[in-house]
């Protein structure tokens, strides 16, 4: 009757680690999900300016996005480093915004038409003269919900 | 008899799979857009629009920033560090100043009958001036509003503006309205 054992007798069972890569890759499919990547190239340098008061985009799917500043260096040779908008993954006008606001809007259903936000992505560099058309722009096209993109402070 | 294929090991296995991990979490930027929410004045056309909406002098704050990035606050030179407190005193005006804007009794849930300002900031630029300054100006006016705000629903509900429910969020609203106009820039020469 052996009721009470020595101790050490039995040695603790190592932990079996043949489920170690299943939690790990578990862990890298909700990285690889959850990341996003970004839906255009910027084609012009942004630095954007800070701020305080800072509200978040919640739906993304509402966002659509208008990126303003200087080309890239390789874009620099045929556009100058005059200031240019960029609209999806191409430099655009300042007449050519109206027309992507009644795309974007297209591109959304009916319901979701009126929360709909535009975000300027603007260097903090730029002139307010571009700045200022693209609101009378977007005034026009009945965009008024807008954001001033910038990082907090 | 054929031979026996030695088994792979998959002990490794872990170590890609961490590697991997690894890469995605370092590149992984999980940058939440965030930014000064504003909403634009309805377009009007200019030849249709009049100057007949005359706004009391004493109503208006006016902040004008020109092409070297300073700032002209109420007809004065001023520096961007004590805007804020200006457009503090502007919109909340305690003690019923004569040069500051006029109030109005109105009907507010909660409150009841309240003074509520009729003053409005006009935000005014240059075409050269630079857009940080801009949004640093504006962030500073945003501010004023917010800090007005948070004091008094801490005063009446005690607790901060955001955590409010959205009806006593519309009283706050009520009496201190976020009227900022951010006119368009005057392109009239010798200016």
């Amino acid at each position: 009757m052996s009721k009470f054992r020595k101790k050490g007798e039995k040695e603790l069972p190592p932990i079996s680690t043949a489920s170690l890569p299943d939690i790990v890759f578990m862990l890298l499919f909700f990285f690889m999900v959850s990341t996003t990547m970004r839906e255009v190239t910027y084609m012009v340098h942004i630095g954007l300016p800070k701020a305080t008061e800072l509200s978040k985009l919640e739906k993304k799917s509402l966002v659509s996005y208008i990126y303003v500043g200087e080309p890239l260096l390789q874009y620099q040779k045929t556009f100058g480093v005059a200031p240019r908008i960029q609209l999806n993954d191409q430099f655009a006008n300042v007449a050519d915004i109206q027309d992507y606001v009644i795309a974007e809007r297209e591109a959304r259903n009916e319901a979701e038409r009126p929360m709909m936000i535009t975000s300027l992505k603007v260097d903090e560099n730029t002139k307010m003269g571009i700045v200022s058309d693209i609101k009378q722009e977007l005034r026009k096209s009945a965009a008024l919900h807008i954001n001033y993109s910038s990082r907090k402070k | 008899m054929a031979r026996k294929v030695p088994e792979i090991p998959a002990a490794s296995l872990a170590d890609i799979a961490f590697m991997l991990l690894i890469f995605f979490l370092v590149t992984t930027t999980m940058d939440v857009d965030s930014g000064l929410e504003r909403r634009l004045p309805q377009w009007v056309d200019p030849e249709t629009l009049q100057d007949d909406q005359q706004i009391k002098e004493r109503n208006v704050f006016v902040v004008l920033v020109n092409r070297n990035n300073d700032l002209l606050v109420e007809g004065e030179y001023a520096n961007i560090d004590n805007l804020r407190e200006r457009a503090k005193e502007f919109m909340a005006n305690p003690y019923n100043d004569e040069a500051l804007p006029e109030k109005e009794p109105k009907e507010v849930p909660y409150f009841g009958e309240v003074m509520v300002t009729k003053g409005v900031i006009s935000l005014r630029n240059d075409l050269d001036t630079q857009y940080g300054t801009y949004i640093a100006v504006q962030n500073e006016l945003v501010a004023a509003i917010n800090e007005l705000r948070d004091e008094l629903s801490r005063q009446e509900f005690g607790k901060d503006y955001k955590d409010l429910d959205s009806d006593q969020q519309n009283a706050v609203r009520d009496i201190y309205p976020s009227r900022i106009s951010e006119a368009e820039p005057k392109k009239v020469g010798g200016k």
